[in-house]
């Protein structure tokens, strides 16, 4: 049973280590997906399962939150490195070169950060795997090594490590706190269960700045300047991991930290913080979305913009908000991979299987519908409003700029470009993962039986 | 008792020894030079931690001291100065603050470091059990070197000496960790050296390449993606 906690981890690390050691061109290409597989298998277990295991005193521990957020990790892995997968190639057999190996390696280790991220119960553990996502994406981002994925490998690490080392002063202030009110811990447990007479003058300025540093991991305004930089250079499955889970990651850094926050403080401190950042976010994105004329930076936009509405609902809290929120987190983690994929091929030639972008966002919009609802109950009438009508800015940029690459006139000159960015990946690929994610999401937002049951569960874990 | 007083004095003397670095470096331009500080400033976290072990009479910090003076002491000043011969760039010649301009800062950086850390003093001050006593009133000292860390990171335009500023921070935030908590839990603590360990690396990596492929100045010429 504990045993199910080790899985995730060990296998990123014997994946990664085969795909750096084995000179195979499939050991190179299946790894990420076996991880990813891996991982979401492990997730579903621990929902089924329906304990909560602990191992190594809380160096890790899955309730029903972490369990979900496992399963997303596994499934947004899957969608983007299996939909990432290029055409076999036949003719050449020779082993992966150098820079095959170490990205196929990086991208186990990324995802097995992610993994020890949301299952340990240890706040430090948690901020020491993020930090690992910064590190083991550094080099994915500028996988190309051209000037502009350095630069934007560059912008990233530096805003992601300094961001997230706010976080770490933040923890290390819960700690202190914790310290003084008679034990020392980093537990989550410990820290939200109210039985710790914490110091509020002190939860409230550690809460402020670890929200902020993981706040600007996940991606939310005014801390997002990376995002679009790092999301538009990075190959095309990578920036699906990055966008569809590294945000939700570092997101439920904040859900947790929340917890605390809202246990010693009560909710108004971290409704305000999560309530400004998120309508900053939305807006950002709906004012720079209308104007992009790079479309993976239009998706990195969109990113930010689904953010900003995680941490609105979040901001509104109670049961209902919380489950709407995680529901997105899914939805937008499957759909955001999917179009990142689809937008790699395309970049890979203009052309061919334009018709999924516009499908994914049609589909991602029913997401939204939910957080809204739950908004109108709590009773935040104002800032829903103000968030509805920048959704629909936002809604108006993309469909925009969609329709016109599914329906605008072709290019005259209609001789095929030379592929300018060779890292993407290639035009052709396997369309079953892409389709069975699309299918998820489409559906997920209408199943009460299982999904709804086990939002509830993961919802409830957070007190609300 | 003399173990007390001798704790005490070594706490003073390297939180002096921490805060003076950390002007140093504000106002320094060698890179090589800023490298030698960033190790000596190393050098007194470690020490500060020893002196915090004598108070709290942890043979744990003990073992962190040592990880704290390989690791900010000598592995990561090592790979600095290695990059630095390696990109042939030995001073920071664009600052965009001339030394006195840094110096005042710095000065109103240290208030309101002591201002606003207060609520962290009053919490963590009192001489209970478990509570941090006179280490505490130091965690200024911590908060300053994160505010100059922010500094050095936002006016400097040469790619290695934006490192320096993000390795300052991180000395700034342990120290608040070593004085307000005596540091967070061993495996934590190991996790946080390795990832600072790494990220110094890659940085360095990264400003190795760029250096290769754009030329002599890197931060300041990273135009090309904007909105």
């Amino acid at each position: 049973m504990a045993a199910l906690l080790l899985i995730p981890p060990l296998a990123a690390l014997v994946f990664g280590l085969a795909a750096a050691f084995v000179r195979s061109t499939a050991v190179a290409r299946l790894s990420g997906v076996s991880t990813s597989a891996v991982v979401l298998a492990a997730g579903i277990a621990l929902l089924a399962l329906g304990k909560v295991p602990e191992l190594g005193g809380g160096l890790l521990r899955a309730d029903a939150l972490s369990a979900f957020m496992l399963a997303v990790v596994g499934a947004v892995g899957l969608t983007s490195t299996w939909g990432g997968l290029g055409p076999r190639d036949h003719g050449a057999a020779s082993a992966p070169t150098t820079g095959q190996r170490r990205y196929a390696a990086l991208v186990c280790v990324f995802l097995g950060a992610m993994s020890v991220a949301v299952s340990t119960d240890n706040l430090g553990v948690l901020w020491v795997a993020v930090e690992a996502t910064t590190i083991a994406t550094a080099f994915l981002v500028g996988h190309q090594g051209t000037r502009r994925s350095l630069e934007a490998a560059w912008k990233y690490v530096v805003l992601g490590s300094v961001g997230v080392a706010i976080a770490l002063l933040g923890v290390v202030l819960l700690y202190a706190a914790s310290r003084s009110a008679g034990e020392a811990t980093l537990s989550w447990v410990a820290l939200a269960s109210g039985e710790l007479q914490l110091d509020p003058g002190l939860t409230k300025v550690a809460a402020g700045l670890a929200v902020l540093g993981f706040a600007t991991k996940a991606g939310l305004a005014p801390m997002h300047s990376w995002l679009p930089d790092a999301h538009s250079q990075a190959p095309a499955p990578v920036s699906g991991l990055m966008s569809g889970v590294l945000l939700a990651v570092a997101f439920y850094a904040i859900l947790r930290i929340q917890a605390i926050a809202d246990m010693v403080l009560g909710p108004s401190l971290m409704r305000g913080l999560l309530l400004t950042a998120g309508l900053l976010s939305l807006a950002v994105a709906a004012a720079l979305i209308l104007r992009q004329r790079d479309y993976k930076r239009m998706l990195a936009y969109s990113s930010i913009e689904h953010m900003g509405l995680l941490a609105v609902g979040a901001a509104i809290g109670g049961p209902f908000a919380v489950a709407a929120v995680l529901l997105h987190v899914l939805g937008h983690g499957l759909a955001k991979a999917t179009l990142f994929v689809v937008a790699g091929r395309i970049l890979a030639t203009e052309g061919s299987t334009r018709i999924e972008d516009v499908r994914a966002l049609l589909a991602r919009h029913p997401r939204c519908m939910g957080i809204v609802m739950a908004g109108w109950r709590a009773g935040l009438g104002w800032a829903m409003g103000l968030t509805l009508a920048l959704l629909l800015v936002l809604f108006a940029g993309l469909a925009r700029a969609s329709a016109a690459m599914v329906l605008g006139a072709p290019v005259s000159d209609a001789a095929p470009r030379h592929p300018m960015h060779p890292g993407h990946g290639s035009p052709e690929g396997p369309m079953t993962p892409l389709v069975l994610a699309l299918a998820v999401t489409a559906v997920a937002g209408f199943l009460s039986v299982p999904l709804g049951t086990v939002l509830l569960r993961a919802a409830a874990v957070l007190g609300s | 008792m003399t173990t007390a007083i001798l704790a005490t004095q070594l706490l003073a003397l390297t939180t002096g020894v921490l805060l003076v670095t950390s002007v140093l470096l504000v106002w320094q331009r060698s890179l090589a030079s800023a490298v030698r500080v960033l190790a000596v400033q190393g050098g007194a976290l470690a020490l500060l931690v020893v002196a915090i072990g004598l108070t709290e009479g942890d043979a744990e910090l003990f073992v962190v001291a040592v990880v704290v003076l390989a690791l900010k002491a000598i592995a990561i000043p090592l790979v600095l100065a290695r990059a630095i011969r390696s990109s042939g760039v030995e001073r920071e010649d664009k600052p965009l603050l001339n030394p006195t301009a840094g110096l005042v800062i710095v000065a109103l950086l240290t208030t309101l470091a002591y201002l606003v850390s207060t609520p962290i003093v009053a919490a963590t001050g009192g001489t209970g059990a478990g509570e941090a006593g006179p280490a505490a009133f130091s965690a200024p000292v911590g908060l300053t070197m994160v505010l100059v860390g922010f500094l050095l990171l936002t006016t400097r335009r040469r790619a290695l000496s934006q490192v320096v500023g993000f390795l300052v921070l991180d000395n700034g935030i342990a120290t608040v960790g070593f004085l307000t908590a005596a540091g967070v839990p061993l495996v934590v603590e190991l996790g946080v050296s390795l990832d600072v360990l790494l990220v110094a690396l890659i940085l360095a990596v990264l400003s190795g390449r760029m250096g290769a492929l754009i030329g002599q100045d890197p931060v300041s010429m990273m135009t090309e993606l904007r909105d």
